[in-house]
């Protein structure tokens, strides 16, 4: 079984919520992100999305572009990012699916089939491609489906309830609701019609819901909690790896990353 | 990967906006709201006599159209073949050919009954140009510009806040043209439920690239009567400089079932073909995704974004319209490109010979329209898309030709 399917399987037979914490590879460097999942994965994240940093990412806001930027001006490339994962997921005892978000972009130059199959190998459970919509999604869907790698779709306040029939059907894993119109970055306070856009997709779907964009505070995360089964959070621990670039500023970023990642999850009990 | 189609080249794009392979929508799920209200919009306006009407009332009253088709004597003596007439794309209001579109999606943003617009400008015309339409409409304008730009395009970066826009530059990435459409992108999605995005070029998700082509089709339609009126007959080649290729496709566009008729499409050759000294996408690039549509880019192995160089800032730009590689792929229209140096030289040779100082952008156009006139019979017909004028350009001109010596 999936990792993914795993994972929501025994949170809803505990009646507990996924904590999804989103962090750039390779910022400042890939040995970086070898020392950051397993603290994140230590501190309770339940599933990490891995930001694969893209020159030009139009879904992104100003902190995960910055990010990118920073991973991409010192040379990352496609197989470092694999090469960390690999060591991670190779560690003993690890368990927490890693997931990656990925422009189509980089999926299409490798051709879609190669993309998986080198994710699968280093130990990536699925992916999210925030820049391809259900109607350009069908091939990407059914390779994905073939091989037991999910596809995560997203479904935003501006999808018509007929899309997001379609969608939840092409999605594999969990659907990755996005609370508020716009791009990723932090926001005082999530939008109220967000309880009325979950009820809709429960009543169509039984794929775990999960929560993102614009989540960053413990107060966020108590006020999901009994609405989503996950949320996902990753402008606010983005920001902390803009210091990781000093030796002195690694251990910072990476004790600063366990407190929120602690405070966060703990926050969903 | 040639295209193989049975259907007439000009029948595209489909209903998921597809040329060919080429376009469609990659974009996040957010915009897929948007793009169809906009594709329902157009179809409608399209049809709809009253819209028709008034968007060519614009262009004949405020625009000044049509352009005229002028016979560049002194330019065909000069390359000694071919007969060279131009079509003075710059003599439009605003200086160029993006005031076309500017006032088309202008007119639909106020259909939609969205208040304000946001537009992405390399050199600063299609700014210019939406600066001019939003002021003209009574709607609240943001541009956003490489911050690499405003400091190229002064002139125009005044022109766009004299007439009430705000310029935002923009200084993310290699701050020039594709970075300033990111931020469009972003802004665009925060603020879909009341802002249009007037793209300014044959670029982005469905329905844009057919959009903008239909808006700038004005050109190659008057171009064929023209050409008819004053020569008899349909032209040789038709030539058009591609950057996103808007005026290039608005000039081919109504030639493309015209199989007598060559197309040819001039990109940046920059300073060489090494990747990250040009923007000639069509030559040196391949089939990708970027900015929401697929279509040939420059990138890296990885499928991130290529650094481009072009001393055009409207034609500095790694990707390049989907019709556009359908047209390349069919073997339509053939594309090639010229260097900085030649364009420049071509600028300084058109003022001296013609009295008329042509955009940068322009200029790599007059240069190809020189080499295919000289190879060419002296009753061929050559018309080239004088895309815009150079007044813009005058200083950047100045401070490049100073350190050439």
């Amino acid at each position: 079984m999936n990792p993914i399917d795993s994972l929501f399987r025994r949170l809803r037979a505990e009646n507990r919520k996924a904590f999804m914490p989103f962090v750039t590879a390779g910022d400042p460097d890939a040995a970086f992100t070898r020392e950051l999942l397993p603290v994140a994965a230590d501190a309770g994240a339940s599933l990490i999305e891995i930001g694969f940093p893209f020159s030009d990412p139009i879904a992104d806001g100003p902190v995960i572009q910055a990010s990118y930027t920073r991973a991409l001006d010192k040379g990352l490339k496609l197989a470092d990012i694999f090469a960390a994962v690999k060591d991670t997921t190779s560690r003993p005892g690890w368990q927490t699916p890693l997931v990656a978000m990925a422009s189509y972009s980089l999926l299409y130059k490798r051709s879609p089939e190669t993309f998986i199959a080198t994710a699968q190998a280093a130990g990536l459970s699925g992916a999210v491609v925030p820049d391809l919509p259900v109607e350009e999604a069908g091939e990407l869907a059914n390779l994905a489906a073939d091989r037991d790698f999910k596809l995560i779709l997203l479904v935003t306040p501006t999808t018509s309830p007929a899309r997001a029939e379609k969608i939840v059907k092409a999605c594999g894993g969990f659907v990755y609701v996005v609370s508020v119109v716009g791009i990723t970055g932090e926001r005082d306070k999530l939008p109220a019609q967000l309880r009325e856009q979950i009820a809709r997709l429960r009543a169509m779907t039984d794929l775990p819901l999960c929560v993102g964009f614009g989540v960053s505070r413990p107060e966020h995360v108590r006020e999901l909690k009994d609405l989503a089964d996950g949320v996902i959070v990753g402008s606010a621990l983005v920001k902390k790896l803009e210091a990781a670039d000093t030796p002195d500023g690694r251990a910072k970023a990476l004790a600063e990353v366990r407190k929120l990642v602690s405070e966060l999850s703990g926050a969903l009990g | 990967m040639p295209t193989t189609t049975s259907s007439p080249v000009s029948a595209v794009p489909d209903a998921r906006g597809r040329f060919g392979p080429y376009g469609g929508r990659f974009v996040p799920e957010t915009l897929m709201f948007a793009l169809d209200q906009l594709d329902k919009a157009y179809q409608e306006a399209k049809h709809d006599p009253a819209f028709q009407a008034e968007f060519h009332r614009l262009l004949n009253e405020y625009v000044g159209r049509p352009s005229r088709l002028y016979f560049a004597e002194r330019l065909t003596k000069e390359a000694g073949g071919a007969r060279i007439y131009l079509k003075r794309e710059d003599l439009n209001h605003t200086g160029a050919h993006k005031i076309n579109n500017a006032l088309g999606q202008a007119m639909l943003t106020r259909r939609m009954g969205k208040k304000r617009v946001i537009a992405e400008t390399g050199a600063g015309m299609h700014g210019v140009a939406t600066a001019t339409a939003a002021a003209l409409f009574g709607m609240t304008c943001r541009v956003y510009m490489g911050s690499e730009d405003v400091r190229r395009q002064e002139l125009n970066v005044f022109r766009m806040r004299a007439m009430g826009t705000e310029v935002f530059p923009v200084t993310s990435g290699s701050k020039t043209l594709k970075d300033a459409t990111n931020e469009a992108m972003r802004e665009w999605m925060s603020t879909v439920e009341d802002t249009h995005y007037i793209i300014g070029s044959v670029v982005g998700p469905h329905p844009f690239p057919m959009m903008v082509r239909d808006f700038q089709s004005v050109i190659g339609i008057e171009t064929k009567q023209q050409c008819r009126d004053l020569v008899g007959r349909l032209p040789d080649v038709v030539v058009a400089c591609v950057g996103g290729g808007s005026n290039a496709a608005g000039i081919f566009y109504p030639f493309v079932e015209d199989a007598g008729v060559e197309l040819v499409g001039v990109e940046a050759g920059g300073h060489g073909a090494a990747l990250g000294g040009h923007a000639a996408t069509l030559s040196y690039g391949k089939p990708g995704v970027l900015h929401g549509s697929f279509s040939y880019v420059l990138q890296d192995d990885d499928g991130q974004t290529a650094p481009v160089h072009s001393v055009s800032a409207g034609l500095d730009y790694p990707g390049v319209g989907p019709e556009h590689s359908y047209w390349h792929d069919a073997d339509r229209v053939r594309y090639c490109n010229v260097t900085d140096k030649e364009a420049l030289d071509a600028f300084q040779l058109c003022g001296r010979l013609e009295g008329i100082l042509p955009a940068l952008e322009t200029a790599h156009a007059v240069v190809e329209t020189m080499r295919i006139a000289a190879k060419r019979d002296k009753d061929d017909v050559v018309v080239l898309c004088f895309s815009g004028r150079g007044d813009k350009d005058c200083a950047e001109v100045a401070r490049l030709t100073a350190k050439q010596g």
